[in-house]
């Protein structure tokens, strides 16, 4: 079939995700007009009337990418055959409208300043023995106090309820948040109780889970949250917890410059070697081929999408770990879990089928460089958290690690502590290394025919030091609950794709001040195709001991900033 | 520890929260809830009536027949031994209702018959290699294939060890068996017989639990014994309560009834 030559636009969008949905806002509502290509189905919030059922959400993934098409490739090392994640298990990845955006819980955290200049930092206070051979931690190119306007953006648009102060220790806002915090739960205050009782900072979980009607400046308005327990994996039928669908999309959409065309999976970013001149995608339905020519191309898909479209469309240069030369692939990280105390009551229940996905308290204190790491075998930390998401029975099922998995005892005990066990948990932040990289993987290929993206990726001795660590934390707060017992989980072991973990991916096409070994700059701005930006988590070098989407939220409005700028006056802007 | 009666469609806080809903989103942009509750036109009598009673009977004998239980894809000894496989996994016991009585078996079948049963949203292109832990499954076999070919196993593993099919042996016999092919003790040529194992307790748990539209959870029967109040339009009046607040739970049937 002949590819299907379409009139040039200014600029077109590869995925309607977060980034693409803030991008083609903001961009439209300045008068440029914009396509945005989004490979999945259109979606709304009608689409999730019947959304509380877990089986077909969580247990059978329903908004999520359809693996038989396109999947990942994993390996722990190179010495390794990499093999295709033929089924869910560690991460997530979103599909349709709005993307991972749409299933997400909410939780919404900035990241710290010390993230942003986690190099120079930690060489300040320790010195650059601190940082062990291969990891490759460097400084994002933009300062905290830089991104912080569109920090206040993202949080404005999404109506983003929040404590009214947060703890000295986190980044200044300049704003407060967009709404009040989220309710407090008696479970949530037994662990500020005693989180505060031990001289830390407790505050509630900031939330994309409106705590109230809100009306952004967009004129938009939503909903309460009604705290029905159905976020993570799941849409949401009121539109209370944000997302693209319901916040950024109807503002494009609304200015008449927006063209959205679902069903359209981008193949390959056409260039010339130093500029891009459009996208090919072809529609997942007809298999039709189109080519869209555009002045400005900007990729917005997750992680994977991001790095592997360069990669095929031989834009950038591929990172090789044995040179440490290139940039396309580079500084693959994730997110390090497993710190944690259960906390079990006898004479008490809790009411935990309620909840949203970003209810909870959490604290800093032991996250970042809040805390001194001289006598540590790790740097930065974990955001520590109880969070009250709402509890599912297929999913969850508590039994402690003595009992059989199936039988008599196994279904009282989960039976008995169905309601009676609160976890109190760290979100460990994940460090880059040399060796932990993406590229395309030599044997296995898409639906498409083309190859899938390899993930090569371990937990290393960084993160069963800061597991070890953070988990006495989260037992001492534990103890302090008046609970009967608690236990702890303080290790790590090798990486496995196997259980879910965290739809955190992050890097690959990292931002920075080095046009060698990053892909973009601080306008997220790609140094190799000026008229190419690129914009994710796959910008983050490191990821932070938080939830991503904060950050991936400012620096989508930076990055809409920088188009705009780049279509008023041209060239690379810095 | 309260009771509470849960919201039935009808009632104040349904219509409050409504109107509520409605007059925050606007329609305008974001659609909301209202559009999809508004009547189907079902059986609504008697829908408000109190939960039906839990029966351990077996359900060809209840008066209500429930037409949906019917086999989609196992032969009937198949179906047989997945009904007392399960019902060891999850045994009935003074918490409530095992396996068997919530229609676990059923649930597995009509799986089977469905996307999941073939992998359809799976990768399952080859080339095959054997995997380390870490990489996850990397058999051939799709579910529909595994859990067939493992239910014959059982019945000729238990053939050989008890002279007897599986449904035929006791409950601890039937436990041993379980427990061998949990282990990979078992040596039967081509079955790898703790991936079956694994695959079948995970559907057995899902059958206990999963809404009772998918065939299983009969009554709401899984949900009642943890007290897990299933599909609720709204805890905004409750979450910050400090007592345990048990409510009869609600189904997507339920839902779609709600006018």
């Amino acid at each position: 079939m002949m590819a299907n030559k379409l009139p040039k636009v200014p600029v077109v969008i590869v995925g309607m995700g977060w980034v693409g949905g803030i991008i083609a806002a903001e961009l439209t509502k300045a008068g440029i007009n914009v396509v945005g290509l989004e490979r999945g189905k259109s979606r709304s919030t009608q689409d999730y009337y019947h959304v509380h059922d877990e089986l077909r959400y969580a247990s059978r993934y329903e908004l999520m990418q359809d693996l038989s098409k396109e999947t990942v490739t994993f390996r722990n090392t190179e010495k390794m055959r990499a093999l295709p994640m033929r089924s869910y298990g560690s991460f997530l990845m979103g599909d349709g409208l709005g993307g991972a955006g749409v299933h997400w819980n909410g939780q919404y955290y900035r990241f710290l300043p010390y993230d942003f200049e986690i190099y120079t930092k930690t060489v300040e206070r320790y010195g650059k023995n601190k940082i062990p051979k291969d990891m490759t931690i460097r400084d994002w190119g933009i300062t905290y106090d830089e991104l912080e306007p569109y920090f206040v953006k993202y949080e404005q648009m999404s109506g983003i309820s929040g404590p009214p102060e947060l703890p000295d220790h986190v980044g200044h806002m300049s704003k407060p948040f967009a709404t009040p915090p989220m309710k407090t739960t008696p479970a949530m205050k037994l662990f500020t109780d005693a989180a505060t009782k031990l001289g830390y900072h407790p505050y509630i979980i900031p939330s994309a889970n409106l705590s109230q009607d809100y009306a952004n400046p967009d004129g938009i308005e939503r909903a309460a949250c009604q705290y029905c327990g159905f976020c993570e994996r799941f849409g949401c039928e009121y539109g209370s917890k944000a997302d693209p669908v319901v916040t950024v999309l109807p503002v494009a959409q609304k200015s008449g410059k927006f063209e959205l065309r679902t069903h359209s999976n981008v193949t390959e970013i056409l260039h010339d070697g130093k500029k891009a001149t459009g996208v090919k995608y072809v529609n997942t339905l007809t298999g039709q081929e189109s080519v869209q020519p555009a002045d400005v191309v900007v990729l917005a898909g997750y992680v994977f999408t991001n790095v592997r479209l360069l990669l095929l469309s031989k834009l950038g240069k591929p990172y090789d770990p044995k040179t440490e030369e290139g940039s396309v692939g580079r500084n693959y990280a994730y997110q390090v879990n497993g710190a944690s105390t259960s906390v079990y009551y006898e004479d008490r229940e809790f009411n935990l089928a309620m909840g949203a996905g970003a209810l909870g308290s959490s604290l800093d204190d032991f996250n970042g460089d809040n805390f001194d790491h001289s006598d540590l075998k790790f740097i930065h930390g974990a955001n520590i958290r109880f969070t009250q998401t709402g509890l599912r029975p297929i999913q969850y099922q508590p039994a402690s690690a003595d009992t059989p998995r199936w039988g008599q005892a196994f279904k009282q005990e989960t039976i008995h502590n169905a309601n009676r066990i609160l976890g109190v948990s760290g979100q460990g932040a994940s460090m880059p290394y040399r060796y932990h990289y993406l590229d395309l993987d030599p044997e296995y290929r898409d639906s498409l025919g083309l190859p899938l993206i390899r993930l090569t990726f371990d937990f290393l001795e960084q993160d069963r030091e800061l597991v070890k660590f953070i988990a006495q934390r989260t037992k001492e707060i534990a103890e302090g609950m008046g609970a009967a017992k608690t236990t702890m989980n303080d290790t790590i072991k090798q990486y496995n794709i196997v259980p879910y973990q965290s739809t955190h991916n992050t890097g690959g096409t990292i931002m920075g001040d080095d046009p060698d070994t990053t892909v973009v700059n601080n306008y997220l701005q790609m140094w190799d195709a000026e008229n190419v930006f690129i914009c994710g988590a796959s910008n983050f070098p490191h990821n932070g001991g938080y939830n991503p989407t904060a950050t991936v939220g400012a620096l989508a409005y930076r990055t809409a900033e920088g188009i705009e700028k780049y279509i008023g006056k041209g060239g690379s802007l810095v | 520890m309260t009771k509470q009666q849960s919201r039935q469609p009808k009632d104040e806080s349904r219509r409050r929260f409504l109107k509520y809903s409605g007059a925050a989103i606007g329609g305008a942009v974001v659609g909301g809830v209202i559009g999809g509750l508004v009547g189907r036109n079902l059986n609504k009598a008697g829908k408000n009536e109190a939960a039906p009673p839990e029966s351990t009977e077996s359900p060809a004998v209840q008066r209500d027949q429930d037409y949906n239980q019917a086999l989609m894809f196992f032969s009937q000894e198949q179906f047989q031994t997945a009904e007392a496989a399960a019902e060891r996994i999850y045994p009935q016991d003074n918490n409530g209702p095992g396996a068997k009585a919530l229609g676990v078996a059923f649930f597995i079948d009509h799986q089977m018959a469905g996307a999941y049963g073939f992998n359809a949203r799976e990768y399952m292109s080859p080339p095959f290699y054997k995997a380390e832990a870490s990489q996850g499954y990397q058999l051939t076999f799709k579910r529909r294939e595994l859990l067939a070919l493992g239910l014959d196993a059982l019945n000729e593993y238990s053939q050989q060890k008890h002279a007897k099919k599986f449904p035929k042996l006791t409950p601890e016999e039937q436990d041993a068996v379980l427990t061998a092919f949990e282990k990979d003790e078992v040596d039967l040529k081509d079955v790898p017989a703790s991936a079956f194992f694994a695959m079948f307790r995970n559907l057995a748990i899902e059958g206990v639990y999963a809404d009772p539209l998918y065939g299983g959870n009969r009554n709401m029967g899984g949900w009642r014994m943890r007290n897990y109040p299933g599909n609720q339009m709204s805890y905004t009046n409750e979450i910050e309560k400090e007592e345990f607040i048990k409510m009869e739970p609600l189904s997507l049937h339920d839902h779609l009834q709600m006018g």
